[in-house]
């Protein structure tokens, strides 16, 4: 059923209907009203049985998750940009032990400067933890993928991230259906452990591991991380049957069929990019969007299927490895390493600058204009005279 | 849970264990069927105190709670003594995690088991001082704080003996260690008075907090008895020598324990919901002079000119625990109830 509801509260109301035994979580904007509403929903007695902690941190947030998972207890938490860093030595635990925690991540700018507003550099700075990465274009999408989310960790026992955009999504209020109880109880059956805490048959979880096995330890984490890529689509499938709603998947196609020109991007911006597409179209431009939404593990099969037959990809990220180019940017390029198509780098929405189709016509404009060099980073809507008014020298202005 | 056959090395004698005494008086330990959390083979040096204490810390949790027993682990050497890969000590459900997050992974134990409806099973966290008082005391402080329903362990060696004897947040005054070297004109150490965490755990007003000794097992063995009997957030601080940390003997772990104890040095007490409600008096007491030469750590205060000044401190730092906690004998505190 249709409601107007804002994108936190449909993400809270799903998170409950996927019965999470226990939900640990420390508040950072802008993930804040997802976790108002499950605690909320916990001390009515709506979401039961569940334990509600109220953690100290986020580091704290995620740990509990790992002791409660490993206790065989299906397991949630949320944070956004600072607080997922703050968890960043227990995100590779979580996935080496092979505990299915679900995480919402409200994607926020990490300062400094301080900044609360949305871009993807928290979830992509970790993208090398062992866990899946999956990104929602829509606030139906966000919801769709926290029950695929679920049943994704608990066949694959391993942690997955639904990373949605911070207040662009988060606090949006927009006709959402939430999926009916019975329908995610059909979808998520009860979990049952790989592993699990048990008095009556005790086992060591978490033993140390010398160099002699250590590189097949990881081997084999990453095999399982890559049996993402089989599952991911097949699990997007039966949501489907189920809701008639196509959510989720590795990659989205948008009038690729015949494009010459792609863009490459991730979340809510391919709003946008989708009108100009739909604009450059009218005009007789050959172009397309792609949308990647598993970001880990890299769908390369899909990414580069996708791409096939294009002469140029624009990728925007919103983040950056500084030093270096964009990640999706550094991935589009190692999947089309056999290609001639060169690939437009660009850093677009940083800090929740605004991505507007003004400016994403202009990027376009400018890339099929030939005005811009494939060999280097860019950045959307880059001030000049903002950057004009620092007096001391920059490589990045100079290049 | 599994039994063991120990072996007891008293050979030639039919007093071994404890047969002879009143079955109300024998150790529990002695016996050679006793059930066993952490079996022989593990890794830890000759003489530690940490494995003596974990041992009985965790049988009498098993003997208390029937063997409903899940046990969280800090990173640490107790942690890299057990599970060396591909062995495991752990005769009991054992998860390591990290350093830092010991109490939160045993609060999300805890949180699981009651939704699951099986409260029944207890949660016991164990860390070093380092996991502990340091790197720790976040998490720990909010288990505390939500009175969660976990008893912590703090195996207390006095300093980052796993990483090679660096100092912690609970390194004693003066003691050497290798980034306190006995150099400088302050060696060792600095002054200070640490982080008492029996005393932070106490300012949480939490049902129970104690300290103990492995130089008295059957107090610890009690003092975990009382703890599993309460329910929500429970400390237990430990002192357990560390031969190799302390530069003492393996065969002074237990004697280190009870100077430290005599001395004044380590007050051996017991409160509830922030007061101390007994308190272990000093039998005999000792100068802490007794206690610090059997220690290489603390061999620059000693020998010629050596440092009398610095010794006069750390006694002073043991008269004002004694004055604290009341341990002259003609202080004891009656225990409540």
């Amino acid at each position: 059923m249709l409601r107007q509801v804002e994108g936190s509260r449909a993400v809270a109301d799903v998170v409950a209907r996927c019965r999470p035994q226990v939900v640990a979580a420390y508040p950072i904007s802008p993930q804040t009203h997802i976790v108002e509403a499950l605690s909320d929903l916990v001390r009515t007695g709506e979401l039961a049985p569940c334990e509600y902690l109220m953690v100290e941190s986020e580091f704290g947030a995620l740990s509990a998750c790992i002791g409660a998972s490993a206790a065989g207890s299906r397991t949630y938490t949320a944070t956004a940009s600072q607080g997922l860093l703050f968890m960043a030595e227990a995100l590779p635990n979580a996935s080496g032990l092979g505990l299915p925690v679900v995480m919402t991540v409200a994607n926020r700018a990490i300062g400094a400067p301080i900044n609360i507003w949305n871009d993807h550099s928290d979830a992509m700075s970790q993208r090398d933890a062992g866990w899946i990465q999956m990104f929602a274009e829509s606030n139906q999408e966000a919801v769709d993928l926290h029950v695929q989310a679920f049943v994704l960790a608990e066949r694959l026992s391993l942690p997955v991230m639904v990373c949605m955009d911070g207040f662009v999504l988060t606090h949006a209020v927009e006709e959402i259906d939430v999926p009916e109880q019975d329908v995610v109880d059909a979808l998520l059956p009860p979990f049952v452990p790989r592993q699990v805490l048990d008095p009556a048959a005790p086992v060591t979880i978490g033993a140390m591991v010398g160099p002699e096995a250590f590189t097949e330890v990881k081997y084999l984490a990453a095999e399982q991380q890559l049996r993402a890529l089989d599952e991911i689509p097949v699990v997007a499938q039966e949501f489907e049957r189920a809701t008639g709603r196509r959510s989720g998947g590795l990659v989205g196609t948008y009038r690729m069929d015949d494009a010459v020109t792609a863009v490459v991007a991730m979340g809510s911006v391919l709003g946008s990019v989708k009108d100009v597409v739909d604009q450059l179209r009218d005009e007789g431009v050959r172009i397309g969007a792609v949308t990647v939404t598993c970001f880990r593990p890299w769908p390369l099969d899909e990414v580069r299927s996708a791409l096939a037959h294009v002469e140029r990809v624009i990728v925007l990220n919103r983040a950056f490895s500084v030093g270096s180019g964009t990640m999706l940017g550094q991935d589009v390029r190692l999947t089309l390493s056999a290609s001639e198509a060169p690939v437009y780098d660009v850093v677009a929405g940083l800090g929740g600058r605004a991505v507007t189709r003004a400016s994403v016509q202009a990027l376009l404009a400018a890339v099929l204009g030939g005005k811009v060099d494939p060999d280097r980073l860019h950045f959307l809507d880059l001030d000049e005279a903002l950057l004009g008014r620092d007096s001391t020298p920059s490589l990045l202005k100079e290049s | 849970m599994t039994t063991t056959d120990l072996k007891l090395y008293q050979i030639g004698t039919f007093a071994a264990g404890n047969r002879l005494l009143d079955p109300d008086e024998r150790s529990v330990q002695a016996d050679p069927g006793r059930a066993n959390a952490i079996t022989s083979g593990h890794r830890a040096c000759q003489g530690c105190g940490e494995a003596l204490g974990a041992r009985f810390v965790l049988d009498a949790a098993i003997r208390a709670a029937e063997g409903n027993i899940v046990t969280a682990n800090a990173t640490g050497c107790l942690e890299v003594f057990s599970t060396p890969y591909p062995e495991s000590a752990w005769q009991l459900a054992w998860v390591h995690s990290l350093f830092g997050n010991v109490a939160a992974v045993a609060s999300g134990i805890a949180a699981a088991l009651k939704a699951q409806g099986r409260e029944h099973i207890r949660v016991v966290a164990q860390a070093g001082d380092g996991g502990t008082v340091d790197i720790g005391l976040g998490c720990l402080s909010g288990m505390f704080e939500r009175n969660d329903d976990v008893l912590f362990v703090c195996y207390d060696n006095q300093g980052y003996m796993n990483t090679g004897v660096q100092r912690s947040g609970a390194t004693p005054p003066a003691a050497r260690t290798a980034t306190t070297k006995p150099v400088g004109v302050e060696p060792g150490n600095v002054f200070g008075q640490g982080k008492d965490l029996p005393r932070i755990a106490m300012a949480h007003e939490i049902p129970y907090v104690a300290t103990a000794t492995v130089a008295d097992l059957r107090d610890l063995e009690r003092k975990v008895e009382k703890a599993m009997s309460v329910h929500g957030a429970r400390y237990l601080h430990v002192l357990v020598p560390c031969p190799l940390g302390w530069a003492s003997a393996s065969k002074d772990t237990i004697r280190l324990a009870r100077l430290a104890t005599q001395s004044g040095l380590f007050p051996v007490f017991e409160a509830e919901h922030g007061v101390v409600t007994a308190t272990t008096p000093i039998r005999q007491r000792v100068p802490v002079e007794d206690y610090l030469t059997l220690q290489g750590r603390f061999a620059h205060l000693f020998g010629e000119p050596g440092r009398p000044d610095v010794v006069a401190r750390i006694q002073a730092g043991a008269d004002r625990n004694i004055v604290r906690y009341g341990l002259a004998a003609e202080n004891e505190v009656v225990p409540h109830g």
